[in-house]
């Protein structure tokens, strides 16, 4: 992992970031006595298989962040390039696969319905998008929860078919917005276990959204902090760790990445 | 829903012949004067006496019941479509159709008698639509509207159109809202259809023999018309029940079930 010097520096070449993001802001009610200046001069890139956690403290522009990545919302200023295309053009193009703290699994529809939902608005033929859903709900450990509706099944569960959902169609991107945020302690690691896993295997960028240190610094390999309103991204922070294991949690590199972390948040929040 | 499975038929089943027993009971023991109540049995040999007046009859006010429930049904579920898809339609029809509804609408009866011709079937159908009108139309609207956050984000991050988002997301959320509305509503036109016949129109009909029996102190005729009505109410209570069950299939006897 470089440094993030390396990454803003000018000559970069761009065709390989995945994202590319440089004075973007973010204002809403513009010109009104209630206009909130929610993100102000934002620089972030993002290279292929990163995943890069961005932790800062609460109310400050994580989501709002994350929904002008994935197109959901306009910026006021800036540039934000996925792939070299604006977000609006990603979002049509279905470069995303995003994953809310809810599941937002439609309840309706068997756990294998919903994992097929986005490839079926992709048009892909039935017995195609059936044998990816049975893969990807394979990937999550959910075989044989196929016709089970989400009603029936636990919130950690609910939220593996959300991944495999997310996952299904190969987005260039996974954006995931504090998806473990309603999941208990142990549910919790065991998804962050999961979900390292499946990133490895299937060679996604992430970009994820949490609130937690330790969270943050077990899964990623960089974590970016913001500072409060107008948010900015005020330090990056490469996660060098021997492996990626539960038993790493134990270990004094995690600690110390844990604690260079918190001290960053910390100064951050101070001024 | 655990009463459409065989042996839950028992307990209500039970509970009903229970009641008319009882019912019979009492008034053989206190034997009070005719008109106050009549038994159980008495209504029965009315029934039986007058089976084919009240059978057309039914035929009668069967069919602008069931027309009437399926123009307010039609009208409440599209205005309930066009109100969730445009803004500005919302804000023009919703105060309209609340407008509407604080009408008392049955007291018009006699206005729409008066308009549409006192022995068309047009007026009882318009008080019958009216009436169906609203509940379908708030119902399905609020089911329509309250969706996930989430789950409309997601599907835009699929680059989801507006109208598929309505096919994939808002009308199935809406179904369970329609269907209380629509087992609501098949109560309400049968009560709407027959008090509407209280005032006047053709001679043949369920509202019509109840009057006409009870001002000649018939009381065990009026009775059976009474139950004919019910007996067209419960039918198509449950006929909406089936539909449900039909429409939705597992996932409501799943989440039934809990």
């Amino acid at each position: 992992m470089s440094t993030p010097e390396s990454q803003g520096a000018p000559g970069a070449v761009t065709e390989n970031l995945v994202l590319e993001i440089a004075g973007l802001e973010k204002t809403f009610n513009p010109d009104r006595p209630n206009a909130v200046a929610a993100i102000g001069d934002l620089d972030l890139a993002v290279r292929p298989r990163e995943f890069i956690s961005i932790i800062g403290p609460s109310g400050c522009g994580k989501s709002t962040l994350l929904r002008l990545v994935g197109g959901l919302t306009e910026p006021t200023a800036g540039e934000l390039s996925v792939n070299g295309r604006s977000a609006q053009e990603a979002r049509l193009a279905r470069d995303y696969g995003m994953v809310f703290q809810a599941a937002g699994l439609l309840d309706w529809r068997s756990a294998i319905r919903n994992v097929e939902l986005p490839l079926e608005l992709m048009g892909w033929s039935k017995s195609r998008r059936r044998s990816r859903a049975v893969e990807m709900l394979k990937l999550v450990d959910l075989d044989g929860f196929d016709s089970h509706y989400p009603g029936e099944l636990s919130g950690g569960m609910q939220q593996r078919v959300a991944i495999a959902r997310a996952l299904s169609f190969e987005p260039a991107l996974l954006l995931m917005d504090e998806p473990f945020g309603a999941l208990d302690e142990m549910t919790r690691e065991h998804m962050q276990t999961e979900l390292l896993k499946i990133w490895r295997e299937t060679a996604t960028t992430v970009i994820f959204i949490t609130h937690s240190i330790p969270e943050a610094v077990f899964l990623s390999t960089r974590v970016a902090v913001m500072s409060p309103r107008p948010a900015r991204i005020a330090a990056e922070i490469p996660i060098e760790l021997p492996e990626r294991t539960p038993h790493v949690r134990d270990t004094e590199e995690f600690f110390r990445s844990v604690s260079l972390v918190r001290r960053t948040l910390r100064s951050v929040e101070a001024t | 829903m655990k009463f459409l499975r065989g042996g839950a038929w028992l307990p209500p089943t039970v509970f009903g012949a229970a009641a008319l027993g009882l019912w019979e009971l009492l008034l053989w023991l206190t034997d009070p004067e005719g008109f106050v109540l009549p038994r159980p049995s008495e209504i029965a040999v009315a029934l039986g006496e007058n089976l084919s007046e009240v059978w057309m009859a039914s035929r009668v006010t069967g069919f602008i019941i069931l027309s009437g429930l399926a123009g307010g049904v039609a009208l409440g579920v599209v205005a309930a479509l066009v109100v969730t898809r445009f803004r500005t339609a919302n804000e023009m029809l919703t105060p309209l159709a609340v407008a509407i509804n604080a009408i008392p609408i049955i007291a018009l009866a006699p206005l729409f008698n008066n308009w549409l011709g006192i022995t068309s079937p047009r007026s009882n159908q318009a008080v019958v639509v009216l009436l169906v009108f609203f509940p379908v139309f708030i119902n399905t609207a609020r089911g329509l509207t309250e969706v996930g956050d989430e789950q409309v984000e997601l599907m835009q991050s699929y680059a989801a159109s507006d109208w598929r988002i309505m096919r994939t997301v808002r009308i199935p959320n809406a179904l369970p809202f329609f269907f209380t509305a629509l087992r609501l509503v098949a109560s309400l036109a049968v009560i709407a259809a027959i008090v509407v016949e209280y005032f006047g129109g053709r001679q043949d009909t369920l509202g019509n023999i109840i009057t006409q029996n009870a001002q000649f102190t018939r009381y065990d005729v009026a009775w059976a018309a009474v139950v004919a009505g019910s007996v067209v109410g419960i039918a198509l209570y449950f006929a909406a029940l089936i539909l449900e069950r039909l429409v939705t299939g597992r996932y409501a006897r799943v989440t039934a079930a809990g």
